[in-house]
């Protein structure tokens, strides 16, 4: 008896006192998520007034939320996704394109460029916006079709942003591949773009995936460029749509909020939780070799 | 380490197939450009024209060409960079020296449009019910117009004095002139669409072209050019007489007659100062008219950010904000981050893939929701923080105040910080500690090292040797997190009354210049860039010194 006693103290001394901690985070850190579905799942809830999770259980919101002519839900949902695949597409191309000369090519300016590209991340990019919205405006003047309101337009502004963004963390792990590999291939005979599609590219496939998918999550939560270049209610995407559920002060819809957000972070929230492992080392990759 | 030169990127010999490519990938992009620059000339756009066709001849040299490979990987996204970035800086560093903003908003010719299109008064008299057409032949906007007293139908294009259009050529709607008379059969019909023009529905139009509309103002009366009409609704015309005179040669504008609001008096000259107003006699302390245009003012921004009595006492307020925000938002989020990484880097600890599943949820769950759902939870009255968890009762408005006082509301934008960044601080340091070699630890037990001495004196150190460069740039990010700011309380609470410019409890300085260039009335964009100019310095700084300090670190150990 007495073993055993001394045993559950020392299990909580050496474990059990990590569990205690574990699940007070866990709660801090899943109760706003709990609370969203279960407001999602509570039908005519318009003033938010929850006093139990998940009180009552139905999947009104979900059916309503999609029925809506004023704020075409599903649209922004495809807009959304539409933006953000080929924004990631192209912006971890481009910059895999650069990280691939800083890393393999010795050239004037190298350094100046790379120490540039640092710094420009540094300018407040909100500030920004008058000159983007300026410019976008003047060239949807001549080309509407990627001027302001279009998706294509705001896919560009984007892609403007992701050279300064991706390069330098792709310019560490194009780094950790040896250069003897691309070395032998030279001497193969091998062209300079056989090495950069066919051997670079691809021993970096696993951090290519986890840039896009990156770069993707932060282009679809983008709130303040997508609102000011994007205005029609067809065009909005996920974040400019949502939230003119809650904006306004004569028709706020919690429960259809509540809802779109559920259906809105599912694909993140998937992603994160499956590819936890890839997506730290993306996160660390430069500055932690873990 | 010695380096074998790599020259052999030189001496490649290309692939049949690795050229098709090529010239493929750049034919298409070249037809596209080629596309667009036939646009430019047909709007003759000579300048952008020029620009383009430039930028076309360079790429094509640049591919083309043998050996400049880095240009090759590098052209791309430097060419995205330019236009999206370089420019917007470039701009943004332009604005700071000058006055842009809401009041100074264009070029000179803009503004004199914008004075001319609101110098006019209503006059009683015949008015018109209109539609908006388009000349099929030249283009042109123009208002298709039945006068009201007597049904003659009318053309009329900017500026230009009204053509009378004979019966036959335009057909009449089926709906009363006057909407709210029923008597369809009686009543008067005004024409909806005429032989040579189309007519534009006013909800199809963009605002640009809403704008042209409605700025649209036709002359009525062949004596006197100064009479016309103008439409602000798209459905009635109304006569208005102009109150100012614009004289191109001399660059001024007269008054015709007074003004209702007491600006001017008939016979006053306008001329253009240099702070980019028209002002009574050029006179730049006296009189001026509403509708500026942008002029370079040299530092004025910049001396106004430091000298400005009315800016001094928020900025302070503002900028201590913002070095607390950052600063706690990474020391809070780092420990508690730490404390998870130290907790769960033990072997025996069961479940730990679901507590990290868990944990690192709020960093999946996309930001810019996050803010919105704390928005909910922490409402007043009926958030469930404060009537669940702290049980506080619903609907009450004495219940805690989260984000409507300053002090309450500055806690609730740390705590929601912390909850969005502590995953991101657990898995850093997660992948840091274990790269810490495990040799070391055991060296330090068989030492006789405690747990304790072990934490501060050996993993510690090398872990922040690590992570520092995260830390910084967490703070830099910190810094200007304009979204989390924003979202969650606007910046607000606001202090009313305190200074003319929109400042809140929570505002750090990106929210704060953010207000400056985009909300409110006095938009101005020149103050806003000045600002800007000044953040990028400091987290310019910052992020220097503490990237030298950390190699110095590294080198060390």
């Amino acid at each position: 008896m007495a073993q055993k006693k001394f045993n559950i103290f020392r299990w909580f001394l050496r474990t059990g006192w990590r569990h205690l901690v574990g699940l007070v985070v866990c709660m801090y850190a899943i109760f706003p998520i709990l609370y969203i579905l279960s407001t999602s799942l509570y039908p005519n809830n318009d003033i938010n007034d929850t006093t139990a999770l998940f009180a009552e259980i139905s999947p009104a919101n979900y059916i309503e939320l999609f029925a809506q002519d004023t704020r075409p839900f599903g649209r922004w949902y495809l807009n959304t996704v539409y933006i953000g695949v080929f924004t990631a597409l192209g912006s971890v191309f481009l910059s895999a394109l650069a990280a691939f000369a800083f890393s393999r090519l010795r050239f004037r300016g190298r350094r100046g460029g790379l120490l540039s590209l640092i710094l420009m991340q540094m300018f407040p990019s909100i500030l920004g916006l008058v000159a983007i919205f300026g410019l976008m405006s003047d060239i949807g003047q001549v080309f509407p079709q990627i001027g302001l309101n279009t998706q294509a337009g705001l896919v560009l502004v984007y892609m403007g942003g992701a050279l300064g963004a991706g390069t330098y963390l792709m310019y560490g792990f194009f780094n950790t591949v040896p250069k003897e590999i691309d070395e032998a291939a030279t001497i193969d005979g091998a062209s300079h773009a056989r090495i950069f599609f066919t051997i670079i590219l691809r021993l970096v496939a696993p951090i290519l995936a986890v840039q896009m998918l990156l770069s993707y999550i932060g282009v679809t939560s983008d709130f303040v460029l997508a609102s000011i270049l994007l205005t029609d209610p067809n065009q909005l995407t996920l974040a400019t749509g949502l939230q003119q559920f809650i904006s306004d002060p004569y028709s706020k819809d919690w429960s259809m909020f509540a809802a779109g957000a559920v259906l809105s972070a599912l694909p993140s929230l998937v992603l994160f939780l499956f590819l936890q492992k890839y997506i730290t080392s993306g996160l660390t990759g430069g500055a932690v070799k873990g | 380490m010695a380096r074998t030169k790599v020259k052999a990127w030189k001496s490649e010999t290309p692939s049949l197939a690795g050229i098709l490519w090529k010239l493929g990938t750049l034919g298409i992009t070249d037809a596209i450009a080629v596309t667009m620059i036939m646009v430019l000339v047909a709007q003759e756009l000579w300048l952008a024209t020029a620009v383009s066709i430039v930028v076309l001849l360079v790429v094509n040299w640049i591919y083309l060409r043998k050996g400049g490979l880095p240009a090759k990987y590098l052209a791309p996204g430097v060419l995205f960079l330019i236009v999206f970035q370089v420019y917007v800086l470039l701009f943004s560093g332009y604005t700071a020296f000058t006055n842009y903003g809401s009041a100074h908003n264009g070029d000179k010719a803009l503004a004199v449009q914008t004075i001319k299109n609101a110098a006019y008064r209503t006059l009683d008299g015949e008015d018109y019910t209109i539609a908006l057409v388009k000349s099929d032949s030249t283009g042109a906007r123009g208002f298709l117009m039945t006068s009201n007293a007597d049904g003659q139908v009318y053309v009329g294009e900017d500026n230009k004095p009204k053509v009378l259009i004979p019966e036959g050529s335009y057909t009449l709607s089926p709906l009363c002139a006057d909407k709210y008379d029923e008597d369809i059969e009686n009543c008067a019909h005004a024409a909806e669409s005429a032989t040579g023009y189309t007519t534009v529905k006013p909800e199809s139009l963009s605002e640009l072209e809403k704008r042209k509309y409605s700025s649209l103002r036709v002359e009525i009366d062949p004596n006197d050019p100064t009479i016309g009409i103008k439409s602000s609704d798209f459905t009635i015309a109304l006569p208005v007489q102009d109150t100012l005179q614009y004289d191109a040669e001399a660059d001024t504008f007269t008054a015709l007659t007074n003004d209702d609001y007491g600006t001017f008096m008939a016979g006053d000259v306008f001329k253009p100062a240099s702070d980019g107003y028209f002002r009574l006699n050029g006179d730049i302390d006296s009189q001026k008219l509403d509708g500026g245009w942008r002029v370079e003012v040299g530092l004025a921004n910049f001396e106004k950010i430091f000298t400005d009595v009315q800016l001094r006492e928020p900025l302070v307020k503002v900028i201590t904000w913002t070095f607390m925000f950052a600063f706690l938002t990474v020391l809070t989020t780092f420990i508690l981050g730490l404390l998870i990484a130290f907790l769960f880097n033990h072997e025996k600890l069961k479940g730990k893939r679901i507590y990290r599943a868990v944990m690192i949820l709020p960093y999946a769950f996309p930001g810019f929701l996050s803010a919105y759902v704390w928005v909910g939870l922490l409402n007043r009255e009926n958030g469930f923080v404060n009537t669940v968890l702290l049980g506080q009762t619903p609907g009450n408005e004495g219940n805690f105040p989260w984000l409507l006082e300053e002090n309450p509301a500055r806690l609730a934008v740390l705590l929601v910080n912390l909850w969005l960044g502590f995953p991101y601080m657990f898995l850093i340091t997660t992948g840091a500690l274990q790269s810490i070699p495990s040799e070391l630890n055991e060296a330090a037990e068989i030492d006789g090292a405690s747990a304790w001495q072990n934490f501060r004196l050996i993993k510690l150190p090398l872990l922040l040797i690590s992570i520092a460069p995260l830390l910084i740039a967490s703070f830099a990010y910190n810094f200007n997190n304009f979204t989390i700011i924003y979202l969650l309380t606007k910046g607000g609470p606001n202090d009313s009354g305190i200074t003319d410019y929109d400042v809140g409890g929570t505002d750090i300085l990106i929210t704060f210049v953010y207000k400056i260039a985009f909300s409110g009335t006095g938009q101005n964009y020149g103050l806003a860039s000045a600002f800007s100019i000044l953040i990028f310095l400091v987290i310019a700084t910052i992020s220097l010194i503490s990237f030298r300090r950390t190699k110095k670190l590294e080198d060390i150990v």
